[in-house]
């Protein structure tokens, strides 16, 4: 916690050490100061697709239930885009879990599913920020005590700024108004 | 997470208008208790680790100290996406409470911000069951939510009609761990907001909600007869994490290692 307590106090002296820039608009995501691991292994910040539109959602690797669907509903949103659009359009999953969702497990999902990661990235981080980005996107989570996750659903298209541009709870097809925002 | 402790008292001995009562902590023991709130279905009690709380909620003069310290939270500067437009909208100016209100409970602060102070401290929001454990004591019992004269004590003040001017912190009766205010003053932000996943219509039997969550789906709340708990999570759900109220305050929690 000291060295949260650290970053907090850090953030508020220099804020150029933000991730955020100043240009970032009020309701723009980018302004957390997220520090995410890529399926690489890489650091990233929440911002790491800036200037891209962003579809971004939360999940865990071991969830094997209706979870894997998450990633069929990102692919069949993708489908309902142009060839253009699609090369245009980032996907950001961050893991609810990480004790088991390690850059390793990530990288595994990534292979098993044939996960293009030139454009998605699976991501990792702590359980604070992981608090903070669900409440971002007003999703809901809960650890159970046999350590699976319970937690709604949602894919957000964030704008080129980070902005929720649109929201989407439905899972297995592809929402009309994610497309809407997108074409 | 003892040295500040110390640290506190020693400042308070030597600065004048400090305020010991605010700046220090308890310890409250772990604990296995019947929880309203089951951590997974047909689990009916949660265990908490032993942790420390604040005796008083944060008030307007520490928030204010906080604030001028990390500059992006003042009202003027905060991201709207961390604190919606009314966040301390009761202040007189951009970094400073209203006159006569230091010791007041510092509300119309969001998730976010109230996050952010016990961050800077280097502690946290209590987790809700946290906070339920020591909602749960008298002044001389740890878990007295079966006696009637509490229960109807603590129902009083939900009863009663929000004043315009909040009390100082420190006012209400020190409960059995020494903790104040707990009932009687203000909500309070936990840190677990997000958890706070029960249907929207908790009376409906089955689960109008399944298709929505991924797992076991929402959770069904123990305790119906229990109505100041019921309120307390009501209220909590229905806030998001920008949101402020000005009845809405929090109080900081630690770890012990």
């Amino acid at each position: 916690m000291k060295f949260f307590a650290a970053l907090v106090l850090l953030g508020g002296v220099l804020p150029g050490m933000a991730a955020a820039k100043e240009s970032d608009p009020p309701d723009s995501i980018y302004q957390l100061e997220a520090r995410l691991t890529d399926q690489a292994g890489h650091a990233q910040g929440l911002d790491l697709y800036r200037g891209s539109p962003v579809l971004i959602t939360m999940f865990y690797g071991s969830c094997q239930a209706t979870c894997p669907l998450i990633i069929d509903t990102l692919r069949s949103t993708e489908r309902g885009l142009s060839p253009e659009q699609r090369a245009k359009l980032r996907v950001l999953l961050i893991s609810f879990d990480p004790e088991r969702d390690t850059p390793e497990a990530l990288r595994a999902i990534a292979a098993t599913r044939h996960i293009d990661t030139t454009r998605w990235t699976l991501a990792t981080t702590d359980a604070e920020t992981v608090r903070a980005i669900a409440a971002l996107l007003d999703l809901q989570y809960r650890r159970l005590p046999s350590g699976e996750f319970n937690h709604s659903t949602v894919i957000a298209l964030l704008s080129p700024r980070g902005e929720i541009q649109a929201r989407s709870t439905q899972l297995g097809r592809a929402d009309p108004e994610l497309l809407k925002h997108l074409h | 997470m003892r040295a500040p402790v110390v640290f506190w008292l020693l400042l308070a001995t030597t600065i004048a208008h400090a305020q010991p009562l605010a700046t220090t902590r308890v310890r409250v023991p772990g604990a296995t208790f019947e929880t309203i709130l089951p951590p997974a279905p047909a689990v009916k009690t949660a265990t908490v680790a032993a942790f420390e709380l604040d005796r008083t909620p944060v008030t307007n003069a520490q928030f204010a100290a906080f604030v001028a310290a990390n500059t992006r939270w003042r009202r003027d500067r905060v991201a709207r996406v961390f604190a919606d437009p009314v966040y301390l909208r009761q202040w007189s100016s951009d970094t400073t409470p209203a006159p006569g209100t230091g010791k007041q409970p510092v509300t119309q602060v969001s998730w976010f911000a109230a996050k952010a102070y016990c961050e800077s401290r280097g502690e946290r929001l209590p987790t809700w069951h946290e906070w339920e454990w020591v909602a749960a004591a008298s002044t001389t019992a740890r878990d007295a939510r079966k006696d009637p004269a509490w229960r109807q004590a603590v129902l009083d003040w939900y009863a009663r009609p929000a004043g315009t001017t909040l009390p100082d912190v420190g006012g209400g009766e020190p409960n059995v761990y020494g903790v104040r205010d707990v009932h009687g003053l203000v909500w309070e932000w936990v840190l677990d907001l997000g958890s706070m996943m029960v249907s929207a219509d908790n009376r409906e039997q089955g689960d109008p909600d399944l298709a929505k969550f991924c797992g076991s789906g929402a959770l069904s709340l123990e305790q119906k007869d229990n109505f100041a708990m019921l309120m307390r999570i009501a209220t909590l759900s229905s806030m998001k994490a920008a949101y402020t109220s000005k009845t809405m305050g929090f109080r900081c929690a630690a770890s012990l290692e």
